[in-house]
């Protein structure tokens, strides 16, 4: 594990210009450039604000204001986009680099550790472009705000758990990503993010708890929409889960790395 | 006696097959796995580099040779055995590897030696040299996508050897390029192994190994099958293509340390082999420029269809210098019987250089030893070429001059 550690900061710088390469090739042949990854998941708040909003707004309890559905769009998005960005690029990490890893030594952890980076940067962009539309309907999530500085990192723990699970996988199971890109499908609609988990009917709110992204969504829309604390206890757990699922990601991907080069 | 830099020690690689995939990510957990296949693509591979040496690894495809390569890189682990490097090992086979067409030459050049594990302050102080030794002008600053292939090379080369590494490992990627880069990289190459570095050559190409390399390692079906010097090696790699059911390959040590290698089928044989001066004596020692005479004597053993003796004059290093055959020339005998004996003249002006040379003669059916080979005789005949009354020159080719100098 130290060596790993070690290994990891020697290569710093490359993966520092790796996520800068990351950028600046976003931004070479296309106009907008990494505007792109902002405008997507902005366009998509978009629609089903339009769609959607007569239909649920007045489900929103307690909230005055008449963008109150834009805003809970927006903030579980941001949770939402973060998890769903690192899992699907994880997924075929390795795979993708097959060429890499098979010609070229470097510690294959830096692979993961440059799409989190990355995946982090456009997080932030997105931030700040939710924080912009926040100011411009004349939202302000006020001091619970803050409350990111754990939501994030939280976020991005138990994402990259999960990417590095699956993405290790789909090196000696191919099915894997396919099987997954259907069932992060499924996930999106099992996650209040578009509709209120108060519409959900009580025999599937057992599903619901049972759905780590649940907790981390709903977290988010507290501190940016409800302007309240976020239920603490369970973003324990899913913390205590997370952190499991790190380890047990890095056992696996340890275990699977001397093999892992042989079937790419 | 110098430091061995690299040690290669019993090593093995196996690929394994699980029945299912699942039970292979089950075996890493801790789960006992039973009824593993291996593939085992190298086994029992052994030896030790030394410092400033320079060894070529040849073999047919599938021999194992890049296999090796990775190993020694890192890229793949060994099954079997350890493999330890003094120092840093640098590869120019995976030129180009990692660029990215949207950067330019220098973004990338900054990336990929991040790849190779350097840090920014380290290649910003090389850079200028790298820009350089590449020399494409203005098109450093330019998107790599607009590169043509050549391009890319000169700069993936000039990354790759910015820092001096302890090994070196070149593979065939180097004859693409130009011929002026191609040039100036060997001359790096070389200057790297004055310097002490390491080089592990894989190539097919006999004259590269024979005038980069002081030792071979010939790799059959994923064994080491020969270890020692580039010209018996290639020999026998060159006697072991031609291999077929009941040819042999037959080596005797001459006087002069080599090995001699004798393989074929035996249909026909070579009886005796010798060169003769102007004045009609066998000689080993020749002047520059004698007219003389090569004489080869064949026997056939049973009878062939069709019969055609090739030779070939090769250096000391064993690279060919001239080479041709009675197919080449219309002279094919044809339904040879057994007992048979023939007597072949060459004449020839022997416009060579100073040194030791070779004759390795060839007794086939067609053009190439591929089809039939009855017999392949290496260093047939050893002879020596003295300059006595010629003025003084250089090179293997005797090319005399008529110089004139006209004041103006």
């Amino acid at each position: 594990m130290f060596e790993m550690l070690l290994a990891t900061w020697r290569y710093r710088y490359f993966i520092a210009s790796s996520i800068r390469n990351d950028f600046r090739s976003r931004f070479a042949r296309s106009r907008l450039g990494a505007i792109w990854m902002i405008l997507q998941p902005l366009a998509q708040v978009a629609i089903y604000a339009v769609v959607l909003s007569r239909v649920l707004s007045a489900k929103l309890p307690g909230v005055t204001s008449e963008y109150a559905y834009v805003i809970y769009l927006l903030s579980g998005m941001l949770g939402w986009s973060l998890f769903l960005e690192l899992v699907s690029r994880s997924l075929t990490i390795f795979v993708d680099n097959a060429g890499l890893l098979k010609k070229i030594v470097f510690p294959k952890i830096c692979l993961p550790l440059i799409v989190s980076g990355s995946a982090l940067i456009n997080n932030f962009l997105l931030l700040a472009a939710t924080l912009g539309v926040f100011a411009m309907i004349g939202h302000n999530p006020g001091i619970h705000a803050l409350w990111l500085c754990v939501l994030i990192p939280l976020t991005l723990a138990f994402s990259t758990g999960l990417g590095l699970v699956l993405g290790t996988l789909n090196v000696f199971i191919r099915d894997v990503a396919q099987v997954m890109s259907v069932i992060l499908q499924l996930w999106f609609w099992l996650t209040p993010v578009v509709y209120m988990p108060s519409i959900v009917p009580g025999e599937f709110s057992q599903i619901l708890a049972a759905n780590p992204m649940y907790w981390i969504v709903s977290a988010y829309q507290d501190v940016l929409l409800f302007q309240r604390s976020p239920d603490i206890e369970h973003l324990a757990w899913v913390g205590l889960a997370s952190l499991g699922l790190l380890a047990f990601a890095l056992v696996l991907f340890r275990r699977s790395s001397a093999e892992m080069v042989d079937v790419l | 006696m110098s430091a061995d830099v690299l040690t290669v020690e019993s090593v093995g690689k196996a690929f394994r097959e699980y029945r299912s995939q699942l039970l292979r990510i089950l075996s890493w957990l801790g789960v006992r796995i039973r009824q593993v296949s291996d593939t085992w693509i190298l086994q029992d591979i052994s030896f030790q580099l030394q410092e400033g040496e320079a060894v070529g690894i040849v073999g047919q495809n599938g021999a194992g040779k890049s296999t090796l390569l990775k190993l020694i890189t890192g890229t793949l682990r060994p099954t079997t055995g350890n493999i330890s490097v003094k120092g840093r090992i640098a590869a120019i086979l995976e030129l180009g590897m990692g660029f990215n067409p949207d950067l330019t030459g220098r973004q990338n050049v900054l990336h990929t030696a991040g790849l190779m594990g350097f840090s920014q302050a380290d290649i910003l102080r090389v850079m200028p040299q790298i820009e350089e030794f590449a020399e494409i002008g203005d098109y450093f600053d330019e998107p790599v996508r607009v590169y043509s292939s050549g391009m890319q090379m000169r700069v993936a080369f000039s990354v790759a050897t910015a820092f001096r590494p302890e090994v070196l490992i070149v593979d065939e990627a180097l004859s693409v390029g130009d011929a002026y880069f191609q040039h100036k990289s060997m001359g790096r190459i070389r200057e790297y192994r004055r310097l002490g570095t390491t080089l592990l050559i894989v190539s097919h190409d006999r004259s590269a190994i024979q005038a980069l390399c002081d030792r071979a390692i010939l790799l059959d079906k994923g064994r080491k099958v020969m270890d020692g010097n580039p010209q018996s090696v290639m020999d026998y790699y060159n006697a072991m293509i031609a291999e077929k059911e009941n040819s042999s390959i037959r080596s005797k040590e001459l006087e002069s340390g080599k090995m001699q290698m004798v393989s074929g089928t035996g249909e026909v044989v070579v009886d005796s082999v010798s060169i003769y001066n102007q004045s009609g004596e066998r000689a080993e020692f020749i002047n520059v420029g004698e007219a003389v005479e090569l004489r080869i004597k064949i026997v056939a053993k049973t009878n062939v269809p069709q019969l055609v003796l090739g030779y070939l004059v090769k250096d000391r290093l064993g690279q060919d210098i001239f080479g041709t055959n009675t197919y080449h020339t219309g002279q094919i005998l044809r339904d040879v019987a057994a007992g048979e004996e023939y007597e072949f003249s060459i004449r020839f002006d022997l416009r060579l250089g100073p040194g030791t040379y070779s004759v390795s003669t060839a007794l086939v059916s067609t053009d190439t030893h591929l089809v039939d080979n009855y017999e392949w005789r290496d260093l047939a005949y050893v002879f020596t070429v003295l300059n006595a009354d010629k003025e003084y020159f250089v090179g293997l080719n005797w090319m005399p001059p008529s110089i004139q100098i006209i004041k103006r």
